[in-house]
C-alpha cells in the first residue's frame, strides 16, 4: 500500500470510529465487510443497493485494484491483457454509497462487536461479513514460504503473482521445464490448476515449442480430468506430463535457490516452478476464532452465518460450503443469500429462501471452452448438491466455441455484479 | 409441384402406417402442411425455399443442413444437442420463439394440438425408417412443452422476483448487454414464462439454463417474469 492510500484509509477509519456501534431501532445499523473479493464486494453492493441507505455499509479491502483470479489463466495464455482483469471500487462508493476503506482488518472483537484495522482505528458493527479468501498451509510444501514465492510463484492470489508467473514462462530458456506442484483438496477453483496448465501449454507451444510441462499432483484424480487430458493430447502433443503422488512419492523439500523439488522417489529440476500450497481460510478468520480443525469456517447452510457467532457471516473460499466448490461464482451466490438475510435481520425487510448455484468454465485451447455446473439446496447439515452437468469429451468445435463465449458473458456479468 | 410430391409420398407411407402408435393422422397432416408450404418444401427433389426442406427432419439435429443459412439461435440449439423428435417439433410448431429465441421462422404457430399431431405424423412420413426413430431422446422432455394456462395465470411477486433475479445477473447483465449470454430484460411476461418452462422441461437444450430452471418453482418463474419485464 502506498502512503497516500494508507492515510486516506486512516482518515476514513477515524471518522467511522467516532460513531459508536448501533443497535436495531436506534441509529442506522452498520455492516462491516472484510475483504472486497467475489464474496465481499458482492455482499457490500447488494446490502447497500437494496437497503437504499437504511444500512451503513463499510467495506475493508487493502488493495485499490482487485485483479480477479478468474480469467487470470487466460491472461497467462495470452487471451486477455492484465488491465482487463483489474477492477476498482469507485462505483461501490459513488453509486451505492458503500464506505470503502483501503486497509487491512487485523482483528475482530466479537464481544465488543468491533473490527480493528492496521491503521489503529476500530469500527463498530451490528453484523460483520468475513470474506478474506484463502491463505496458505505452508506445511504442505516443505521448504516453500511467502519469501520463496518471489522466485517460485504460487499465483493463487490475483495480481502481481500472476504477472510474475507469466513473465517467467515467457522468459524461460528454449526447451526448459515448467513444473507445477498442484494443491491438495480442498482448494479454491478445483479446475484452476489444470486450466492453467492448458494456458501455459498454449503459450509455450507458440513461443517455446520444445519446452516440457510437468504437473506433480498430490491427488490421484482431479476436476474435469477427462476433458483436460483429452485437450492436452489433442492440442499440445506430449508437452504435458501429469504425475499423481503415487508416481513420485511425497514432497520432501522445495528449494527456491536451486529450483528443485525433491520427492520421495525423484528430484525435479525446474526452469519455472509454480508451487500451489494447501489452503485454509484467510488469516483474519482463524484469528477471530471462526475456523475449525479443517482451517475453514463452519456456517449455517441456509444463511451463511458463522456457527460460532450469529452476528458474523462467512462467505466464499473461507467458508465450509458443503458441496459447493470454492469458486468466484459460489462466493457471489452465497453473498446474495447472506445480503438478503442481513438486511432482513437489520431492517425487517422480507426474507426469502436461499438459492445457491455454481457454474465454472475453463478454457483448454483457442475457442475451446468446457464447463461444469451444479445446483444446491441448504439442508440442516450442509449445502448439498441436487444435480449438475459437465461438458463431454468429443464435443463439436462449434459447441466448445459457444461455451467459451458463454464464459466471456459470465465474466462481464459477475464483475458487474460485484463492482456495479 | 410440392403438392404432387406430397400425394406421392402419402401413398407410399400410408401402407403399414397404422402399425405405428403415433397419434396423428398423416392425411389430415398433409392439409395442415399447406400453411407451411409457402416457406418449406417436402418430398422427392424438395429444395430450400424461405425455410429449409423438411425431408428427413425426424432425428435431424436442429439447424444442421450445411447448405441452408439458419438463424444463430437455431444453430446454437442444434450445437447444444437439440434434435427434431416429436416433442421438439410440437413445441416449435406451436410457438417457434418459445423454443428458439430469434429464430428466422416468422410464423405464428399452429394452435390446435390435434393439427400439430397430424402435421408431425405427416412430417414423420418423410423421414427414413420412421419406425426406428425414437419418440424422444432419453433426456428430452419430462413433460409437455406447452405451458398449462394455470401456470401462465400465476401473478408474479416482483419483490421476490428481484431477489431471485440476483442469481440470474451473475451471467445475464442487468443493463441488457448480450455478449456471450443473451439479454433477458424487458421481455413480455408470457414469453418469459414459456421460455423458462422450455428450459425446465429440457425442451431447450442448454445445460446451464436447464440447471437454473430446474431449481425454480412455477411461482419463482412468475416472480422473475414480473421483475424482468420492468427492467430496461
Ligand atoms: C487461477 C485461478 C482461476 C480461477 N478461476 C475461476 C473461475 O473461472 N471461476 C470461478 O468462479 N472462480 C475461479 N477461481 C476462484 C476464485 O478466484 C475464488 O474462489 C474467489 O475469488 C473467492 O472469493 P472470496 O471472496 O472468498 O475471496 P477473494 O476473491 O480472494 O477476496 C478476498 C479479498 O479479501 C481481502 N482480504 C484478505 N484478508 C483481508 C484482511 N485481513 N482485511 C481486509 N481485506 C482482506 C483480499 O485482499 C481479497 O481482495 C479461480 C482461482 C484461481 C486461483
Ligand atoms: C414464413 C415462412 C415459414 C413458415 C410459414 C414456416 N416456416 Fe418453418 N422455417 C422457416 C425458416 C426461415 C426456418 C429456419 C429458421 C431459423 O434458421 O431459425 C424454418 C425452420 C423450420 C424447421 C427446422 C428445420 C431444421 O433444419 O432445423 C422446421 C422443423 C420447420 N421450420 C417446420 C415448419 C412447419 C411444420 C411449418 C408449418 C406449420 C413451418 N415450418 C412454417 C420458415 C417458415
Ligand atoms: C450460469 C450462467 C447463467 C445464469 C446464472 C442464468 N442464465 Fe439464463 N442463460 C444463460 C445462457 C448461457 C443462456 C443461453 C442459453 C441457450 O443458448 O439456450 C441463457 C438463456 C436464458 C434465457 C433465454 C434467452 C433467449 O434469448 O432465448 C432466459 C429467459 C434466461 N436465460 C433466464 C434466466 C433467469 C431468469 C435466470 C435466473 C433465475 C438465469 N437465466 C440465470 C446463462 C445463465
Amino acid at each position: 500500500m502506498d502512503r497516500r492510500s494508507f492515510l486516506r484509509g486512516t482518515v476514513a477509519g477515524a471518522a467511522l470510529a467516532s460513531a459508536a456501534p448501533s443497535v436495531i431501532g436506534s441509529a442506522k445499523p452498520r455492516v462491516v465487510v472484510i475483504g472486497g473479493g467475489a464474496g465481499g464486494a458482492t455482499a457490500a453492493r447488494y446490502i447497500a443497493k437494496d437497503s437504499q441507505g437504511a444500512v451503513d455499509v463499510v467495506l475493508i479491502e487493502p488493495t485499490r485494484t482487485y485483479y480477479t483470479c478468474f480469467f487470470s489463466n487466460l491472461y497467462i495464455g495470452g487471451y486477455r491483457d492484465f488491465a482487463s482483469i483489474g477492477h476498482t471500487y469507485g462505483k461501490l462508493a459513488s453509486e451505492y454509497g458503500v464506505t470503502v476503506v483501503h486497509d487491512w482488518a487485523t482483528g475482530i472483537d466479537r464481544d465488543a462487536k468491533t473490527v480493528a484495522l492496521a491503521s489503529g482505528t476500530t469500527i463498530g458493527y451490528d453484523r460483520v461479513i468475513v470474506a478474506p479468501g484463502i491463505d496458505f498451509k505452508y506445511e504442505t510444501t516443505p521448504g516453500y514460504s511467502a519469501a520463496a514465492s518471489g522466485k517460485m510463484p504460487h499465483a493463487w492470489k490475483g495480481g502481481s503473482q500472476t504477472q510474475l508467473l507469466k513473465a517467467q514462462l515467457e522468459a524461460m530458456r528454449p526447451g526448459g521445464t515448467f513444473v507445477m506442484l498442484a494443491p491438495p483438496n480442498p482448494y479454491r477453483c478445483p479446475p484452476g490448476p489444470y486450466e492453467r496448465i492448458s494456458m501455459a501449454a498454449h503459450l509455450l507451444t507458440e513461443k517455446n515449442p520444445t519446452a516440457k510441462i510437468i504437473v506433480l499432483d498430490p491427488k490421484e484424480k482431479f476436476s474435469k480430468q477427462g476433458l483436460f487430458q483429452e485437450a492436452w493430447t489433442k492440442y499440445y502433443g506430449d508437452m504435458v506430463e501429469w504425475l499423481p503422488a503415487s508416481m513420485y512419492g511425497s514432497i520432501k523439500a522445495i528449494n527456491a535457490d536451486t529450483m528443485t523439488i525433491e520427492t520421495e522417489l525423484d528430484t525435479f529440476k525446474a526452469d519455472v516452478a509454480n508451487i500451489i500450497p494447501g489452503q485454509r481460510a484467510g488469516h483474519i478468520a482463524s484469528s477471530a476464532g471462526l475456523t475449525n480443525d479443517s482451517g475453514f469456517c463452519p456456517i449455517v447452510p441456509d444463511t451463511m452465518q458463522s456457527q460460532m457467532d450469529p452476528n458474523v457471516f462467512v462467505l466464499g473460499d473461507s467458508s465450509i460450503a458443503g458441496d459447493m466448490p470454492k469458486s468466484g461464482f459460489s462466493a457471489n451466490s452465497q453473498a446474495k443469500v447472506a445480503a438478503m438475510v442481513v438486511r432482513a435481520e437489520l431492517t425487517g425487510s422480507r426474507a426469502f429462501p436461499p438459492k445457491f448455484s455454481n457454474t465454472c468454465w475453463s478454457l483448454v485451447a483457442t475457442n475451446d471452452g468446457v464447463k461444469v455446473g451444479a445446483r444446491y439446496e441448504a439442508t440442516p447439515e450442509k449445502i448439498a448438491s441436487t444435480g449438475g452437468f459437465i461438458s463431454k469429451t468429443g464435443e463439436s468445435a462449434e459447441l466448445r466455441k459457444q461455451t467459451y463465449e458463454e464464459s466471456i458473458g459470465w465474466y462481464n456479468g459477475i464483475t458487474a455484479d460485484m463492482f456495479g | 409441384m410440392h403438392n404432387k410430391g406430397v400425394r406421392h409420398l402419402i401413398g407410399v407411407f400410408l401402407l403399414g402406417w397404422s402399425a405405428l402408435t403415433l397419434a396423428g393422422n398423416v392425411e389430415r397432416g398433409a392439409k395442415v402442411f399447406q400453411v407451411c408450404q409457402s416457406c418449406h418444401a417436402i418430398g422427392p427433389g424438395a429444395t430450400h425455399l424461405v425455410g429449409p426442406h423438411l425431408n428427413e427432419v425426424f432425428g435431424r439435429v436442429a439447424g444442421s443442413l450445411s447448405d441452408f443459412k439458419y438463424s444463430e439461435g437455431l444453430r446454437a440449439a442444434g450445437v447444444n444437442g437439440m434434435r427434431w423428435d416429436a416433442e421438439h417439433l410440437a413445441a416449435y410448431i406451436e410457438n417457434p420463439i418459445a423454443l428458439v429465441t430469434g429464430t428466422n421462422m416468422r410464423f405464428g404457430g399452429v394452435a390446435s394440438a390435434e393439427d400439430r399431431d397430424d402435421l408431425i405424423a405427416f412430417l414423420r412420413a418423410y423421414s427414413a425408417s420412421p419406425r426406428d426413430i425414437p419418440e424422444s431422446l432419453p433426456t428430452a422432455l419430462a413433460r409437455d412443452p406447452d405451458v398449462d394456462p394455470q401456470i401462465l395465470a400465476i401473478k408474479g411477486d416482483p419483490e421476490y422476483g428481484e431477489y431471485l433475479a440476483s442469481e440470474c445477473v451473475t451471467c445475464h447483465q442487468s443493463d441488457g448487454a448480450d455478449r456471450g449470454i443473451p439479454s433477458i430484460v424487458g421481455w413480455p411476461t408470457k414469453q418469459f414464462v414459456i421460455v423458462m418452462h422450455a428450459y425446465k422441461s429440457a425442451a431447450r437444450p442448454n445445460p446451464v439454463m436447464q440447471l437454473i430452471a430446474a431449481n425454480l418453482a412455477d411461482e419463482d418463474i412468475a416472480a422473475l417474469a414480473a421483475y424482468f419485464e420492468k427492467q430496461q
